[in-house]
């Protein structure tokens, strides 16, 4: 009797602390990794693509996602200092991209494209950078400053308008078509890597991205001025009181930001060379996810969040979908992407390289 | 991640909800004193409220009272003539142009975006229809029975959404006789078609091409078009593919567009009817960059022919990039809704890309070349910069067509039977236009056979002459 009973509310005991949602949640992972397994199995039986195809494949994964990284040190930056998100960013991104269309016409038709690659590319990345830089350090003294004793919402909602805002004013000044890039012929066609051809703008671009990458490793780690960011992020008042001009240094991380998602819009234009005044839409919002895949905040995180993404959006949606025999697996390429960022934030909800717990930080 | 209240931030939020781990509802269940608070909270809250909703009533009364006054001024203008009987025994009455006020057309035209060349040829076609409907071109446009003849212009986005947009502001307005639109067949299909034709207004279209608009099951029965329906393009291009270049196997891409999609599959039934065979037939999503995937897909299969009738944004990157994955053996052909300056810039050579024959339209061929052309040029600058002017002409010719035979003249205003414009349009019978001899049959197609012709790209242009050209007639 009395074994009984014990056992009946070690039962209810068992149920009241059994973590449902957990349960329901790890279930749920289960199943599509099983199904992603599956699905990838069942592709590479079928033996349709060659290991050539995967690697270009993947090679072409890695381009994109190198310029998504680039774009996420932006948002990464401006949230490990001031703990807003900036919307807007995707607009700095296309702003320097599509200013400088009109310089790359300029060089076409001196025939200096064709004739000084390297000299025009210099001109292109500095004049792409020095745009979205002006318009990152304007958006950062019209729209956020004034708010930035603000409840968070605020300037999250000050930063979508923003964005609008830069978007149909470019629309204004350039109009509304899509415009094709003038070719630079120095750098299409392929190179070879061992006997492996590799397309030139590919490896342009992942290489560009890297030199980025480290240049902005190397301000923040061993610059006096990247060491006053990280106090700034730290605790802006205490690295007031230590001498540390805090809006000069929020100055410069918007600065940084806009200058690298300058870069990455001309590394954007090598890839897909066309511009259109939405174009930052969709590589700002996958640059914000490739962010938090990483762990927002961290510098290495967006790098490795972005190279993640653009691999699983080229080679995920033939892999896991192909063998599965989905029609148009290719449709499907942000399922694929934003599926697996669910399931990553899951199990572990800082990102990647995210701190585990934001609270004594936020 | 952030905790949810630090992200949103504590303000407003009350201390006792976001630091008790009990539920609202159920707190109110256990101390009833919580449900009398959260009373009394809501109705101090309606308190503050009270001054403005009292002005909100007053204002409606006002407004009400305004609108009750118009519509008696309207009756009593109309008494001199009165509706003709024509309008009671319409089952979506009549539009009253009174005297004075003009005969209001609306257009309905993707006229921004990446698109906007193929939109804006055909209102370019349409302003020189209605300058030109009295036989000189003087930059006025027609009259009709005194009344002057405007064109309200809206865009339809070559979308859906935008489609509803635009249809829903032509609707509202009451005056609007017809609409000439929409450029993208998915601004119409089930959008601006159903929105327009609840209200009684004819939508016709100048270059929707998607079977379904004009399918029996599918079909508005307000909506025509002057533009050929894609089963005659789709069949068009299989015989390009299969006699001309004499491929055998084939893959296509669409972009979900009913026009993509509608066009890829006609290709797909006809290709496949002429004996070749279809390797794989592939979507991509409108607004995407990077198609190295789909193209790695295609690739396996190895097909001779790659079409991929969709539109300016995603053609431009798709054929670059298939021109690196694919190689130079693969023949990469589109459709008309790539006609565009900047699909030949970003394309170059080599593609080949189908549509109506604009080198040989089977109408009035004097009026189109010696006339419509130069004028074209002397007006816009340009070249025509889409081949759809043409039917554009010849949708605001029936129109107005339609317009002269039914409207009733009554003391001044001037009454259009809606029903009796839409009974009027869908019998036109053997109107010469400039694309070719229009009657409509009965599910809205006007174009009864038409000339669909592939260019080649050469030069970054569209070369003048086709390569491949065949009629094509509807069953």
């Amino acid at each position: 009797m009395t074994t009984q009973s014990a056992a009946g509310s070690r039962y209810r005991l068992f149920l009241e602390r059994f973590p449902v949602r957990r349960f329901v949640l790890v279930l749920l992972a289960l199943v599509i990794a099983y199904g992603g397994a599956a699905g990838s199995i069942a592709t590479l039986r079928a033996g349709r693509f060659s290991g050539e195809v995967w690697a270009n494949l993947f090679i072409s994964g890695v381009a994109r996602g190198s310029v998504y990284a680039i774009i996420a040190l932006g948002y990464t930056l401006v949230y490990g200092i001031l703990f807003i998100i900036n919307f807007a960013h995707g607009e700095v991104f296309m702003a320097g991209a599509f200013t400088a269309y009109f310089v790359a016409v300029g060089l076409a038709s001196k025939g200096m494209l064709e004739s000084n690659p390297i000299i025009s590319i210099g001109i292109l990345f500095v004049v792409s950078s020095l745009v979205s830089m002006g318009v990152a350090i304007l958006l950062e003294r019209i729209a956020y400053r004034p708010l930035r004793g603000a409840p968070r919402l605020v300037p999250l909602i000050t930063a979508i308008g923003a964005s609008l805002f830069l978007q149909y004013t470019f629309r204004g000044f350039y109009g509304a078509n899509a415009r094709a890039y003038p070719t630079i012929p120095a750098i299409q066609g392929t190179w070879e890597i061992g006997s492996f051809p590799v397309q030139k703008v590919h490896l342009i671009s992942i290489l560009g991205a890297v030199a980025l990458w480290l240049v902005l490793f190397w301000i923040v780690e061993r610059t006096r001025v990247g060491r006053e960011m990280r106090a700034v992020g730290e605790d802006r008042e205490i690295a007031a009181l230590m001498g540390v001009d805090v809006d000069r240094t929020i100055v410069f991380t918007f600065g940084i930001g806009g200058a690298l998602a300058g870069a990455a819009g001309i590394l954007y234009v090598f890839l897909f060379n066309q511009v259109i005044f939405t174009m930052g839409f969709f590589p700002g919002l996958k640059a914000f996810t490739a962010a938090v895949l990483g762990g927002i905040g961290s510098i290495t995180g967006a790098a490795l969040g972005g190279l993640i993404l653009g691999i699983l959006e080229t080679v995920g949606p033939n892999l896991f979908l192909d063998g599965a025999g989905v029609p148009s697996p290719n449709q499907l390429i942000p399922i694929v992407a934003f599926g697996i960022l669910v399931l990553v934030l899951i199990f572990l909800p800082g990102g990647f390289l995210g701190a585990p717990d934001d609270k004594s930080r936020a | 991640m952030v905790r949810l209240e630090t992200w949103l931030g504590t303000h407003n939020v009350s201390r006792a909800s976001l630091h008790s781990p009990i539920p609202a509802r159920l707190r109110q269940q256990l101390w009833p004193q919580e449900r009398k608070l959260e009373r009394n909270r809501l109705l101090m809250k309606l308190k503050n409220y009270r001054g403005l909703m009292a002005l909100l009533v007053v204002l409606a009364l006002v407004a009400a009272a305004c609108g009750s006054s118009d519509s008696d001024g309207d009756s009593d203008g109309s008494t001199n003539g009165g509706p003709p009987a024509v309008c009671a025994s319409d089952a979506f009455g009549c539009v009253e142009v009174a005297s004075g006020d003009p005969i209001k057309i609306g257009s309905l035209l993707v006229t921004t975006g990446p698109n906007s060349s193929l939109g804006l040829d055909s209102q370019y076609g349409i302003e020189m229809a209605l300058d030109y409907a009295d036989g000189t071109f003087d930059d006025t446009n027609i009259t009709i029975q005194g009344h002057d003849v405007v064109l309200v212009p809206e865009d339809d986005g070559c979308s859906a959404e935008g489609g509803t947009a635009g249809a829903n502001k032509l609707a509202a307005d009451t005056q609007i006789v017809a609409v000439i639109g929409t450029s993208c067949s998915s601004a119409a299909l089930g959008t601006a078609d159903k929105i327009l034709g609840d209200k009684g207004v004819t939508l016709i279209s100048p270059s929707n091409t998607s079977p379904a608009l004009t399918a029996e099951a599918t079909r508005n029965p307000f909506y025509f078009r002057t533009a050929h329906n894609d089963t005659l393009q789709g069949a068009a291009v299989a015989e390009f593919a299969y006699n001309f270049e004499g491929v055998k196997t084939a893959a296509t891409i669409h972009d979900g567009s009913p026009y993509a999609e509608g066009l890829a599959n006609a290709f797909a039934a006809s290709f496949e009817a002429l004996g070749g065979t279809i390797t794989s037939q592939d979507a991509i999503q409108v607004g995407d960059t990077d198609f190295s995937g789909v193209l790695a897909s295609i690739q396996a299969e190895s097909p001779e022919l790659l079409y991929f009738p969709i539109f300016v944004g995603e053609g431009s990157l798709l054929v670059q990039q298939a021109k690196t994955t694919l190689g130079d053996s693969v023949v990469l052909t589109g459709s008309d809704g790539l006609w565009s300056d900047d699909f030949y810039a970003a394309a170059g050579d080599g593609v080949f890309l189908s549509g109506p024959d604009v080198s040989a339209f089977a109408g009035d061929a004097a009026l189109y070349k010696d006339i419509f052309l130069p004028r074209y040029a002397e007006k816009y600058g340009s070249e025509p910069l889409s081949a759809f002017h043409a039917h554009a002409w010849d949708a605001a010719n029936i129109v107005l067509g339609a317009i002269e035979k039914v409207a009733v003249d009554s003391g001044g205003t001037l009454y259009i039977p809606r029903s009796g414009l839409r009974d009027a349009i869908a019998a036109t019978s053997g109107y010469t236009g400039i694309t070719g001899t229009l009657s409509c049959n009965g599910n809205g197609d006007c174009q009864p056979s038409a000339t669909i012709a592939v260019f080649e790209i050469v030069g970054g242009k569209q070369a003048a002459d086709p390569v491949f050209s065949v009629v094509k007639s509807l069953e």
